[in-house]
Order: structure tokens, then C-alpha cells, then sequence
């Protein structure tokens, strides 16, 4: 709406960007068109032509599902049989229909259809939203050309290879598009590529001059032509094809082409031919998918699985070898032993004559009964519990943000639990502790400087310090800052601007001792940049689109000071400005030559123009690095008191840029521009080296006008947060591109380095270096530095284990990405690794990305630990994917991040409650989660194990086929998933206070080898309990007051009685969290089990088989079933509950402190 | 981009600003915060809930252990003792058709109540072999028309190419000792009716399916049936047919329904007729009261008293340690930096 009201001016913007915008001519590249690999032929504006159909390219629609309607079945059904757990099942399953099966084949089969067949109806759904929201994209609206120079509105879907389509401002492209013409006179158009790149800032097309005609709908009745290119592939920047269009033939590069997903911008319409449909499109063919990452839970859970297949297949073995020897026995000689099996007469299963054979049918039979030692709906209940935790993150309101309308997003829901073992955060630093909006906020002009305001930096600095007067003086600007926060008809505050300074401000400067220099300094600011103005009509006001947030805070900065930037055309820049000498406000315009771009090897950029009284100055903004030894020998009259004030600036935590200019005459500039123009056309591969020599030679000789400070604030809550995580033990480990000196500042205000840490620095800025780099021998700086990189690894290790025994001293590490790329190097890493892990902190500053992901894969791989990433932008992306965690921040640098991210937050402050409550939760839930479930079947599968010792291990179960293939699904499951979703050792409040909680996720305890095997013992030790128990009262005796003794039928439900109970209320006492939800699953899964039997007993016979009536007849009235379940119970819960009071009283770990401390604040203060 | 339409759509906020917010909707599922009573092992509870399980085991002991002590129980092993002695091959003996009658005398030494139960108790008999347990044709024993479903009573399943009636491996290997108890001179009836449960009288024994070429085939197992008697009277099979979980089982065999009396002799004359020589399986017969908790067994009056004073000592001890040595359990000391947790 807002942008609808504004005014573009209509400019050519073809020469602005002097680099990146040049005649494409025919290269290299070039001659390969028409052969392998770029073999694509693009006939425009035929529809229907005969070329058009023998080249039958996909159309445009895209799919992202995974399934069809007809690969639905086969295809979801093959991946879930890849779980080895589920293979087995399946395998059991088909085994139940021949003869060696234990229990009835729908008995085996039912269960596992149950959760094939959920976990299906749970791919579906998935699959239908993401089927939905294919059909949103696949039936967007785009302009088509129908012909004869009619345009009309039809589906993205419908477009095909060839066609004309028109595309409107602020409207995304449907296809890659080859642009024609746009509304512009030379066919340029802005594109916004967020969803490429994540890059924010507009980038510059430019259509072929021969087409840049076709303006107008009617144009295209005739318009024909033959574009021939590279095939689809995934490379975003590079383009090769040519056109031919009348008699010529014209190249074509990525210059003309506007990839699909990315938005036009500031630009009214534009014409495009469709070159890449669909799948073809670049964007898609460069959509890989993410890394699927798994969590250490799950991957120990597999070994569990493998172990409990051992376990099984070697009771199955035990029992086989004893089955086989006992059916041996069964006939000697051809006297029958126990005759009454008939072994004489005898399946294969079971003859003592083929002994051999019958035991190895009977291992099968063995595996198959024995299956009950996996837990069928494990993988089932855990996706489950996953997705709705992960609910409750995306539904969680504190990590709700409320000025961006973010909430949390977990992109994947298998990381949950990974949340909660976090040992190590690997974080950007720009827009993720920082909230990447610019601000100027000191600048240091002609040696003298200005701009009042207090940084966020020198407030924490001054914090640390303790300085009391500092702190007043904080204090009281805190108070009036807060104040003027508070009062409801404040200034709106200008985004991008923070200077207070009463001497520039107002059109003060011109009383300052060198007016001169201040208004050079800001006329340098109002020019020097690539920035276009947007006019509000009806207010007036100016804003502007810029590529930075840097660059937008300098034109800012220079509006408010007096320099009102208003009007760029192709070749000027206007703007008001105040004269000093007649104090009136004076319209300027400066004609523009040339623009000698930013890019991070130069850092500088210069421009340079022509005022009106015709003299010609190079105007250059650069990094102190480059820019001090640039300076002309009379330039450097402020040299020292601007190199000592951005020295305090880089102190305070901001970025600093130094202003210089030159005036050149014309014979040099035209020089220059001779030159430049004729490297430029240029068709040579060095290209760009050689526009960088002619543009280096340029930006010398310079004079010094000052330094600019711009602040990067630090986002809410930040070194809260930090403070937290470090309360915490995770390691918090800072990556950034940023200076030393402002990586350092940073790390202060964020509380990451705190007074009296020991640093230990690593860097390169030696001396002895510095004059190697004078001299320029490569080999001889690596050698150098190598050997310096060590040298300081092995100084910084001795004084670490030097305090190791002895005192408090924590260390933080300091190290710049140069000499990381020594440190990173084989034979250093480990050493290096070493000394990081032992540092409390970790700062590396000037690292680049890829840097960044391996400093992720070293501590990954190095020290075993979790590893979260965190960051915001497209930098971060390998970091993100090699993490075993990656969080994306989604703030203002666009998607790329979030895209490539597990779990997305809207501010770096919510990973606090991310990790401590719900990693902590979650690590909590899945890990107890996990025990129980092997708890629970294995104290099943036991007893049954133990009854076959009862029944010379014949296979013959102790239960009911039902009783065993619903135990799994019914009677157990639901709490378990309770569990899972709801259990909270401590309440998220506690969490928060006592952040060493985390540390039990860390340090895995409650997922320990000796957890695990102590749960699986209590499995042991309740079933060997509940078997001995069981028979030893029942049997042999009478069972009621009529003398009839207990058959198998009633064994069997007594004991399964006892097992229900006790795994249910096992759970009860292993949770300390009871909601009403999990009273209803607890209580009503044993409800549930005395329910089933009285409807399974009550139906006839032929169904219900050995169980009819056997409850309502044979042992409800009975006093001895009630007796014997309720000793079995209550004494079988006995030894698990004396251990747990013991290790709860005795050797409690954190969370059950944190419970105790929670009972006596409640008991000493009851509210 | 994509979530978008979820969060936005679920939103009835009537204030237009708010319209488009992806705020989460409170709910104190959605945010975790449901009410929920969170008990926590304190000494009190901890302490009382073993008293509790003591005070409550300790008279259910005693009174199983009293029940269990009044049944009056007499049990007499009698397979080696009712083979001749001049009998080297046991299991050709019992396999013969020689007279296999023996006589033996049981001293009450208890008044016994009527009705007085006589089982008798089988040992090493797998009754719960997979083989044993299928060998068997519900279909068949409930329905006169399914006569004909054996197969899964092989190899009792047909016997001269007709079906057998009842089939399978249980049927077949009915036990066929008998018993005829005497007192002096006079007889003792044994009551077999009503020794079974009544659902397999009226609904797993078919009134109308009458034994038919039973024990014809080649080998010859146990009892052999009346074919006159409907199946659901033949409550010996019955009780047969209902299969023992364990190897050692016992099974009712009828009632004596007058009282014995302390210091009577009865005496048996038992046909020894069942083969568990050739597995080495023990027989006996046994004449038991029953109490409310049914037979003698003194397990449960016992393992509930064990399990009361257990408790009752866990008690105990928790108090001691509970007063002597009094721990600040939610001391935040405890939650030190260095120290690790669960006591590694």
C-alpha cells in the first residue's frame, strides 16, 4: 500500500553500477551453445509452433510432495520398513501365517497394521499440506501473452517454454524469464532475490537494447524470436545462451535473467520470455534437501534396538538348543518318552527324529514370540510425541515476537530432544546477537569528534568496570532514555540515526573551526553510495533503498544533518543542501562518472563526480586497513587524532568506515576514464583484476576528512541470555566478520568476556609478519604464520594447564580468521581444539563461511558434543547444515538462514527458553520416554520367556494372542506418550533459575548406558517377580472355595493382570508431573485392560477361544485373584521404589534438588 | 510464508490491527502450563507409605496363613508304590493289560470338613507343549456339525478315515487312573459332578456331541469315553481339557461330600492305569479341604507377611536415617558448578 503512494524517479541505472553491468558480449562460453549441455532451444511467442512441440519441455508446475496417488502405498510402505525394528515385525508377521507361529497370524498382523498404518495416514496428511500448498503456487496468477498482442491472466501452471508473460511490480516471477523489456527506457529492473539468496538488497537486470523497445502490449503481436542456452541446471549467477532475433544473433549472460521466486521491484512492469519451467527452473534444481540430521538420542536408541535384538536372538537361541534337546529325548530307539505329544508321529516342527530341523523352525518360532522385547509402536509414539512438541515450541507465546509477528518455527521435529544435550553454540554475530540495524552514532571530523550518545557497549563496560561515577552518569542516561521511552508524545525516533551532538545538529556546523571539512565530510556522505531515493508524495519525506543498512544509516545520517539526498537520474544526484555562507537551503546537483563499487577485497568504494562549478572529485569511503595507507602525504593532516578516535570507536563496539576524497583535474580523470572504459568492454577473463588495477591507481593521494561510527545495537536481552547459557555450561562460541577490536567490545557488552578473564589472543598482526607481507613471498608469510599460529596455540595451552589445578581463572580465546586458517589445518587442530574447549569464551573474528562451518565440523567431530549454529543470514547457511542443531534467526537479512535451519526463533534472547525449557523438557521426556518403553516390553516379553522355561520351550505363549499383540497398542501406550508430551521434571520457571539443570542433558545422565540397563534390569528383576510370584501362589492348589484348581487360561490373565498394573503404576511413580490427562491414561489403561476382558470374555466362544468368561466366571469372584494381583503388585513395585527413594534422598541429581527446593520454598511459604 | 495462512486464519480477534497476528493462542495446553499436582518423595510420604503397605499386608498374611492352615490336606505319591515290585520295565507294565488294581490306605489326621476334594496330581506333564495345547478342536466339541474339523488334531485326528470324536492329543491322553475310596468297609461316593466350570458345561461342550470312534486308533492313549454320555457331562474331559499352565498341575477329580474324621483310615483302591513312567512323572492323590482362599499353600500368607515386615523395617530404617541423619535436601549448594550430577 504503502509502497503505491511513493514515486520512482525513471533513470537509467545502467551506468551506476559500472562493475556489474556491462555489455555482455560473446565469450568463451559462448561457442559451446547448441552443444552438450547447452542444447536448450527457446522459440518466444509461438504457441503451438512445430519447434515448440518438439521440444516438449515439463511445464510449470511444481511439485514438492513426496508421494503420488499411485506411489503413495508402495512407496511409504518401503520407507517404513527400512527401520530395521519394522522389517522385523513385517517378517514376523508374514511367518505368523505358516505353521511356526506361536499365536494366531491377524494377532500378529493387526498390531503392526495398526502402526503401519498410522504412521501413513500421518505421511499423508504431511504430504497433502505440502500438496496444498503446491497447488497455492501452481495456480498463482501471471500475465500471458494469448497473441496478437493480448494479454491476459492465466495460471503459473499453464505457462509454458516460449511464452511472453508480463509481470507486474511487487509481483513474483513464475518461471525463469529471460526480460525483454521492462518499464524502464533501457529495459533495467530491480529484482529482490530474499528467497534465493536472503540478500535484501535489489539487484539491477538489464534487458538486450535490441528488445528494450517493446514497451507496450500491442508490440508483441510480431515479436519473434530464438533464444538458444545452457540446460536447466543449479547455478544461480551464470548464464549462457544467445538470441537471435531479426537477421542478428545476441549474446545473452545471468544479466537478462530473472530466476523465478524472486521479486520484481521498483519497477512498474516488465516483459519477459519464459525460458525455464517447473522443475527446471534454477531455484528448484538448486533446492537440495536438508542434511537429515538425527539426534544422539535416537542414534543410541538404535544401539538399544540392536542390543535387544542380541538379547533376543540369543534367548531364542538358548531356548532352541534346549527345545532341541528335549524333543530329541522325546523318542530314543522308538520308545516314545513323553508320548502323549505323539513324538512318533510328528511335524517337522516337533520330530525327535529331525531334531536339528525342529530347532532351528523352533529359533523362528522363538523370534517370533520373543518380538515382544521390541516395542512395536516405539518409532510410532516417538513421531508422535515429536510433532506435538514441537507444537508447543511453534505455539510457545514467550517466544513469540511481537514486532515482527514471529513465532518459533521448528522446520523439523526430529531435533527436539538435541535442544536439551547442547554443549557447544557456534553463533553469527550481525543480526543475530546484533539487530542489523545500523545506527550513526559518533563520527570523528578533521580530528575532532562528535556524537554524544552512549553505546550499548561502554554502558556494559562501564557495568564491568564498577566504575561509580561512570555508572551514575549510565545510570542517569538509562533513567532518561527510559524516560523519554515512557513519555507517551516522544520524537519517533529516526531508524538508522542515533547522533546527539548540539555542534553539528541544527545546521550548527557551520560555527564549528573547520566548517569546510564538516560540510565536505557530509556531502561525501549524501554522494557516495549506490542508494535510491523514495519520495513519499504526500508527506515529502525521503527514504531510501539501499544495499547495506551501513550505507542507508550514512545517506540517513547526511539527510539529517542538512544534506538532503532527494534525486538520482542516470548521470546525477541531487540535493539540498545548506550554504554555509548564505545559511539558505540551495539545491546542488553533482554529475556522476563513476562508481567504483564495494566489494569485501577492496573494502572501499569511491565514486566519482562532477559538481557544477565543473570540478571532478573522487569521493572514497573505505576500512581504516585500506584507507590510512591511501592518503596523500599532505592528506594526513587529522591522520593522528582520527586514527586514535576510531581506536575508541572500534573500543565502544562500533563499526567504523574513514572518509577521504581527492580532486582531480581532467586530463587525469579522462585518463582514467579511457582506461577504465576500455577494461570494462573488455572481453578477457582478468576482467575484473584489471578494473580493479585501474580503479586501485585512482584511489591514492587521498585526503583525510574523518571517520564515521555507526552502531550495530545489540538485540533485547542478549547478554541476559548469554549470562544464562553460560549459568548453563554451553559454551557459547562467537564467529563474525567484524574487527578485532569490535569482536572484542561485543563480547563484552554481551557478557561473553567478563573483567578478569584471562584472554588469550591468537593474531597475525605481528610485526615480523607484516614486513613478510611487505615483501610479497607467499610462501614465505604462510611459513610464517604457520609457525607464529603454533607458537601461540602452544603459549596459550601452556598458560591454560599451567592454572588448570590451582584457581578460578577462566580464559577466553581470541582469534582472528587468518590465523584460524592456519589453526584449522591438520597437524594444529586438535591443539587447537584443545585450548578452545578449556576457554570459557570463544570469539574468532574476521572468519568467513566457510571458515565458520569448519570451525562447526571441528568441534563436532573433534570433541563428540552437540553443536548448535545459530545465525540470520545466507553466510551461515554451511554453518547451519553442519551443526548437529542449526537455528535461524528470522530477522531482517532475508530467509536463506531460516530456510536452511531446523528450528527458526525470532531473537536470539528466545534460545534461552529453546534450550533450558524446552530442550531441557524435551531431552527429558524422549529420554524417559525411550527407558520406559524397553521397561515395559521387556518386563512383558520376560515373563512369556519365563513361562517357556515352565513349558520345555515349545513356543507356546503364557497369554492369550490378543492379550500379547494389544499389550503394545493398548494397555501401555497411552501413558507412555503422556509421558512424552507432558512430563516436566521441574516447571519452566525453575528451569529458568536454576540453568545448571541443562547440564543434565549435556552430560547425557538420563539417557546413561547405566539408566538404560538400570531400567532394563527393573524390567528383568518385575517379570522374573511377577512369574515366581504368580505360580507360586496359584499353583498347584485349589483356586477358589469349589476346589478347582487355575488352568493356563487363568495363569495367563492373572499374570497379565499383574503386568498391566504394575507397568502402569511403575509409571506413576516414576513421574513427578500428574495432569489430569495423565491420571485419565494411567488409571484408564488399567481400566481399559479390565474392560477388554470382560467384552473379549463375553464374546462366544468360538471367538474368545481360552479367555471366555474367564474373568467374570473363574476369577472375579474369586478372592484369591484380587489377593494374589495385589501382592504381586505392591511387592513387585517394592525394590524399583526403595532404589529411587534412595538415589532421590541420597544422591540426588539436579532436577530432583530442584524438585526438593521447589517442596520446601512451597512448604515454608505456602501461597 | 508458508505458515502464514494456519496462524492468521485461527484468529477471531474483532480488532482489525490484531487481524493478521500470529500471536499463539493462549491455552494452558499449548503453553504447558495445565494444573498438575506435582508429589515428590518426601520422608513423610515415603514413610508412611511403607507403614501403609505393612498395615495393610501384615493381617492379609495372617489371615491367608490362617486359611491356608486350616485346609487339611492329605497327599500320597503313589506311582512307584502301585507297581509291583517284581516289575523291572515299568513302562511295559503300565502298558499291559495285566490287572493294574492297588490298594492303599490314607490316615486322616485332621477332621475334614465336607466337601473334601480329591485331585489327583500329575508331575513332568507338559501340558502346555505348543504341540499339546493345539492338538485340539473347539469347533468340534461345541458343534455337532463340525464334526469333521480335525485338522489341527493331528495325529489323533481321524482314526480308521473317520473323524474322531473328541480329536486331538488332549482328548486322546485322558487321564484313566481310578479312584474308589473306602472307609472301613464302607463305601465313600465321589461326587463328579459339578467339578468343572459351568461355561464349559453350557458352552464349549456341545449337549448334543456325543463321543464317537474315540481311542480306536493305533496307539492307545488315556481313559476312553461313554459314547452314550453327551460331552458336556463327560466332566472328567472337561477338566482335562482345560490345560494346566505349569508341568506340575493338579486336577479335581470329584468330591467326597461327608466329613472325615480325625484318626479315620481310608482306603483307596485305585486302578494305576495312566502311563507317566516313560517320562519319569510322578503321580499323586490328593484329598484337600479348601478355605476361602481355596487350598493349602502357605506361600501367600507367608510371602504377604515377609513383604509387610519388610516394609515395616524399610519404614523403620528410612525414619532412622530420616532422624539421625537429617539432610537440607533442597539446599541450591548442592547445585554447585563443579559438581556433577546423579553422583558420576
Amino acid at each position: 500500500m504503502r509502497r503505491g503512494k511513493r514515486r520512482m524517479i525513471k533513470l537509467k541505472f545502467s551506468k551506476i553500477y559500472s562493475f556489474a553491468c556491462g555489455k555482455t558480449s560473446f565469450q568463451r562460453d559462448h561457442s559451446r551453445i547448441g552443444g552438450h549441455g547447452h542444447s536448450r532451444v527457446v522459440v518466444c511467442n509461438e504457441p503451438g509452433s512445430f519447434e515448440g512441440e518438439i521440444f516438449s519441455y515439463a511445464d510449470n508446475s511444481v511439485r514438492s510432495t513426496k508421494y503420488t496417488v499411485a506411489t503413495f502405498l508402495p512407496k511409504s510402505l518401503f520407507e517404513q520398513f527400512r527401520r530395521v525394528a519394522n522389517f522385523y515385525f513385517l517378517v514376523a508377521g508374514i511367518l505368523a501365517f505358516t505353521k511356526l507361529t506361536p499365536y494366531t497370524a491377524v494377532s500378529a498382523i493387526l498390531p503392526l497394521s495398526i502402526i503401519i498404518g498410522a504412521t501413513m495416514v500421518k505421511e499423508g496428511i504431511e504430504d497433502w499440506r505440502r500438496k496444498k500448498q503446491d497447488i497455492e503456487v501452481n495456480n498463482r496468477r501471471a500475465i500471458l501473452h494469448k497473441g496478437d498482442g493480448l494479454f491476459e491472466y492465466t495460471e503459473w501452471k499453464n505457462l509454458r517454454v516460449g511464452n511472453i508473460v508480463k509481470i507486474m511490480k511487487d509481483e513474483f516471477f513464475p518461471a525463469d524469464l529471460l526480460l525483454l523489456s521492462s518499464s524502464y527506457e533501457d529495459a533495467v529492473c530491480y529484482v529482490e532475490t530474499m528467497n534465493l539468496d536472503g540478500e535484501t538488497n535489489l539487484k539491477l537486470k538489464q534487458g538486450l537494447e535490441v528488445t528494450s523497445s517493446l514497451h507496450e502490449d500491442f508490440k508483441f503481436h510480431d515479436f519473434r524470436a530464438v533464444i538458444k542456452c545452457e540446460d536447466p541446471n543449479a547455478n544461480l549467477y551464470s548464464f549462457v545462451g544467445s538470441m537471435e532475433f531479426g537477421e542478428q544473433k545476441y549474446p545473452l549472460s545471468a544479466h537478462q535473467l530473472l530466476l523465478r521466486d524472486s521479486k520484481l521491484r521498483n519497477t512498474d512492469y516488465v516483459f519477459g520470455a519464459v525460458i525455464f519451467t517447473g522443475h527446471d527452473t534454477k531455484v528448484i534444481q538448486n533446492s537440495t534437501d536438508p542434511p537429515s540430521k538425527r539426534s544422539k538420542i535416537e542414534k543410541k536408541m538404535d544401539k538399544i534396538i540392536y542390543l535387544l535384538f542380541c538379547v533376543l536372538f540369543l534367548i531364542a537361541f538358548v531356548g532352541s538348543v534346549l527345545f532341541g534337546i528335549t524333543t530329541k529325548r522325546d523318542l530314543v530307539n522308538g520308545i516314545m518318552k513323553r508320548w502323549y505329544l505323539r513324538p512318533d508321529s510328528s511335524t517337522v516342527f516337533f520330530d525327535p527324529e529331525r531334531a536339528y530341523a525342529a530347532a532351528i523352525f523352533h529359533s523362528l518360532t522363538a523370534l517370533m514370540l520373543y518380538n515382544f522385547f521390541i516395542p512395536i509402536s516405539l518409532y510410532f509414539s516417538i513421531e508422535i510425541v515429536k510433532v506435538l512438541q514441537s507444537i508447543f515450541i511453534n505455539r510457545d507465546i514467550r517466544m513469540y515476537y511481537e514486532e515482527a509477528n514471529k513465532r518459533a518455527l521448528a522446520r523439523t521435529s526430529n531435533l527436539n530432544e538435541e535442544l536439551g544435550q547442547v554443549d557447544t553454540i557456534l553463533s553469527d554475530k550481525t543480526g543475530t546477537l546484533t539487530c542489523n540495524s545500523m545506527e550513526f552514532i559518533k563520527c570523528s571530523v578533521a580530528g575532532v569528534a562528535y556524537g554524544r550518545g552512549v553505546t550499548e557497549v561502554e554502558q556494559a563496560l562501564g557495568r564491568s568496570n564498577g566504575s561509580p561515577i561512570l555508572n551514575e552518569s549510565i545510570n542517569r542516561l538509562e533513567l532518561k532514555s527510559n524516560e523519554i521511552r515512557d513519555s507517551p508524545d516522544r520524537k519517533e525516533p529516526i531508524e538508522g540515526f542515533n547522533f546527539t551532538d548540539e555542534r553539528i545538529m541544527n545546521g550548527n556546523w557551520v560555527h564549528e573551526p573547520h566548517a569546510d571539512v564538516i560540510q565536505k565530510f557530509f556531502r561525501l556522505l549524501a554522494v557516495c553510495h549506490t542508494a535510491i531515493p523514495v519520495v513519499d508524495e504526500e508527506t515529502g519525506n525521503i527514504s531510501y533503498e539501499a544495499e547495506s543498512p551501513d550505507e542507508a544509516a550514512f545517506v540517513i545520517a547526511a539527510r539529517e544533518v542538512g544534506f538532503k539526498f532527494y534525486k538520482r537520474t542516470q548521470t546525477c544526484l541531487s540535493m539540498y543542501e545548506l550554504d554555509p555562507i548564505s545559511g539558505n537551503e540551495v539545491e546542488r546537483t553533482y554529475k556522476l562518472l563513476n562508481v567504483l563499487e564495494y566489494n569485501s577485497s577492496r573494502k572501499r568504494m569511491s565514486v566519482i563526480v562532477k559538481d557544477e562549478r565543473g570540478r571532478i572529485f573522487l569521493l572514497c569511503k573505505g576500512a581504516d586497513s585500506v584507507m590510512f595507507e591511501r592518503l596523500a602525504e599532505n592528506g594526513r593532516k587529522y591522520e593522528e587524532k582520527t586514527l586514535e578516535h576510531v581506536r575508541e570507536y572500534a573500543d565502544a563496539g562500533l563499526r567504523t568506515l574513514i572518509l577521504a576524497y581527492r580532486e582531480l583535474d581532467e586530463e587525469e580523470y579522462k585518463e582514467f576514464d579511457d582506461k577504465f572504459s576500455e577494461v570494462k568492454n573488455s572481453v578477457s577473463a582478468d576482467r575484473e583484476t584489471l578494473m580493479e588495477e585501474v580503479s586501485d591507481k585512482m584511489e591514492r593521494n587521498l585526503i583525510l576528512l574523518g571517520a564515521t561510527a555507526v552502531e550495530d545495537k545489540l538485540q533485547n536481552g542478549v547478554p541476559d541470555c548469554i549470562d544464562k547459557l553460560a549459568q548453563a555450561k554451553i559454551k557459547v562460541w562467537v564467529l563474525t566478520g567484524d574487527k578485532m577490536e569490535t569482536a572484542i567490545n561485543i563480547g563484552f557488552s554481551c557478557r561473553l568476556l567478563r573483567q578478569g578473564m584471562k584472554q588469550i589472543i591468537i593474531h597475525l598482526e605481528i610485526p615480523e609478519i607484516q614486513a613478510l607481507e611487505k615483501a610479497g613471498d607467499k610462501r614465505a608469510i604462510a611459513k610464517a604464520s604457520r609457525e607464529s599460529v603454533h607458537h601461540q596455540i602452544s603459549e596459550g595451552g601452556k598458560l591454560v594447564s599451567a592454572s588448570r589445578g590451582t584457581c578460578q581463572q577462566t580464559f577466553a580465546l581470541i582469534i582472528d580468521g587468518k590465523s584460524l586458517t592456519y589453526a584449522l589445518e591438520d597437524d594444529m587442530k586438535n591443539m587447537f581444539l584443545e585450548l578452545a574447549s578449556y576457554c570459557a569464551s570463544f570469539i574468532c573474528c574476521r572468519s568467513s563461511p566457510k571458515q565458520k562451518a569448519l570451525v562447526t565440523r571441528l568441534v563436532k567431530s573433534g570433541t563428540g558434543k552437540t553443536t548448535l549454529a545459530i545465525g540470520d543470514g545466507a553466510n551461515d547457511v554451511g554453518m547451519l547444515q553442519e551443526a548437529d542443531v542449526g537455528i535461524g534467526i528470522s530477522g531482517v537479512e532475508g530467509m536463506q538462514a531460516v530456510m536452511s535451519s531446523d528450528i527458526a526463533i525470532a531473537q536470539f534472547r528466545y534460545l534461552e527458553r529453546l534450550l533450558l525449557v524446552h530442550g531441557h523438557w524435551c531431552y527429558r521426556r524422549m529420554s524417559s520416554m525411550i527407558c520406559y518403553f524397553f521397561y515395559k516390553n521387556i518386563t512383558f516379553g520376560f515373563t512369556l520367556f519365563l513361562y517357556e522355561v515352565y513349558a520345555s520351550f515349545s513356543g507356546q505363549p503364557g497369554y492369550n494372542d490378543w492379550f500379547l499383540s494389544l499389550y503394545s497398542v493398548f494397555f501401555s501406550s497411552l501413558p507412555v506418550i503422556a509421558l512424552g508430551v507432558l512430563d516436566q521434571d521441574v516447571s519452566a520457571r525453575y528451569c529458568l533459575k536454576f540453568p545448571i539443570l541443562y547440564q543434565e542433558g549435556v552430560q547425557n545422565v538420563l539417557f546413561s548406558w547405566r539408566l538404560i540397563l538400570s531400567w532394563m534390569l527393573n524390567g528383568f528383576i518385575s517379570a522374573t517377580m511377577i512369574f515366581f510370584f504368580c505360580t507360586k501362589a496359584i499353583e498347584p492348589q485349589a483356586f477358589d472355595k469349589e476346589g478347582r484348581t487355575a488352568g493356563r487360561d487363568m495363569m495367563g490373565v492373572t499374570m497379565y493382570t499383574c503386568v498391566v498394573w504394575v507397568v502402569n503404576l511403575q509409571m506413576a511413580l516414576a513421574i513427578r508431573y500428574f495432569t489430569l490427562i495423565q491420571h485419565i491414561f494411567i488409571w484408564g489403561s488399567i481400566g481399559f485392560w479390565y474392560l477388554f476382558l470382560l467384552a473379549y470374555g463375553a464374546m462366544p466362544p468360538s471367538m474368545s477361544t481360552n479367555v471366555y468368561k474367564v474373568f467374570i466366571e473363574t476369577l472375579a469372584p474369586y478372592p484369591s485373584f484380587w489377593v494374589v494381583t495385589f501382592f504381586v503388585v505392591i511387592s513387585t513395585l517394592i525394590p524399583s521404589f526403595s532404589c529411587s527413594v534412595i538415589q532421590m534422598w541420597f544422591f540426588p541429581m539436579y532436577h530432583q534438588t530442584v524438585q526438593w527446593i521447589r517442596y520446601e520454598r512451597k512448604k515454608s511459604n505456602p501461597e | 510464508m508458508a505458515s502464514s495462512s494456519a496462524a492468521g486464519a485461527g484468529s477471531t480477534d474483532p480488532t482489525a490491527a490484531r487481524r493478521n497476528t500470529k500471536r499463539p493462542k493462549y491455552s494452558k495446553f499449548t503453553q504447558q502450563e495445565l494444573p498438575a499436582c506435582k508429589p515428590i518423595l518426601t520422608p513423610r510420604a515415603v514413610i508412611s507409605a511403607f507403614l501403609l503397605v505393612s498395615v495393610v499386608f501384615v493381617p492379609i498374611g495372617v489371615a491367608a496363613l490362617i486359611a491356608s492352615r486350616k485346609v487339611v490336606e492329605i497327599v500320597y505319591r503313589y506311582e512307584s508304590k502301585c507297581i509291583p515290585s517284581n516289575v523291572t520295565d515299568r513302562v511295559a507294565y503300565i502298558q499291559s493289560s495285566a490287572d493294574k488294581t492297588c490298594r492303599i490306605s490314607l490316615d486322616v489326621t485332621k477332621h475334614m470338613k465336607s466337601p473334601i476334594y480329591v485331585y489327583y496330581q500329575l508331575d513332568n506333564f507338559y501340558q502346555n507343549h505348543r504341540r499339546y495345547v493345539k492338538s485340539r478342536s473347539d469347533e468340534q466339541l461345541r458343534d455337532r456339525s463340525e464334526e469333521g474339523s480335525t485338522s489341527a488334531c493331528k495325529p489323533e485326528d481321524t482314526a480308521n478315515g473317520k473323524p474322531i470324536v473328541p480329536c486331538g492329543l488332549i482328548a486322546w491322553s485322558l487321564f484313566n487312573d481310578t479312584y474308589s475310596f473306602f472307609r472301613g468297609n464302607k463305601n465313600l461316593t465321589v461326587n463328579k459332578k459339578g467339578i468343572s466350570w459351568k461355561s464349559d458345561r453350557e458352552h464349549k461342550f456341545g449337549k448334543d456331541v456325543f463321543p464317537k470312534n474315540f481311542q480306536n486308533s493305533s496307539i492307545r492313549g488315556g481313559a476312553s469315553l461313554n459314547e452314550s454320555i453327551p460331552l458336556s457331562e463327560q466332566e472328567d474331559l472337561i477338566v482335562w481339557m482345560r490345560t494346566a499352565a505349569l508341568p506340575t498341575f493338579r486336577k479335581l477329580y470329584g468330591k467326597i461330600e461327608v466329613d472325615l474324621n480325625e484318626g479315620d483310615t481310608i482306603n483307596v483302591t485305585l486302578q494305576n492305569n495312566y502311563n507317566t513312567y516313560s517320562f519319569s512323572g510322578r503321580k499323586k492323590l490328593v484329598l484337600s479341604t479348601t478355605s476361602w482362599l481355596g487350598g493349602k499353600n502357605d506361600f501367600l500368607g507367608i510371602a504377604y507377611l515377609t513383604v509387610g515386615g519388610l516394609c515395616f523395617f524399610l519404614a523403620l530404617a528410612f525414619t532412622i536415617v530420616y532422624f539421625v541423619k537429617p539432610r537440607q535436601l533442597g539446599d541450591p549448594s548442592y547445585l554447585s558448578w563443579n559438581r556433577n550430577p546423579g553422583g558420576h
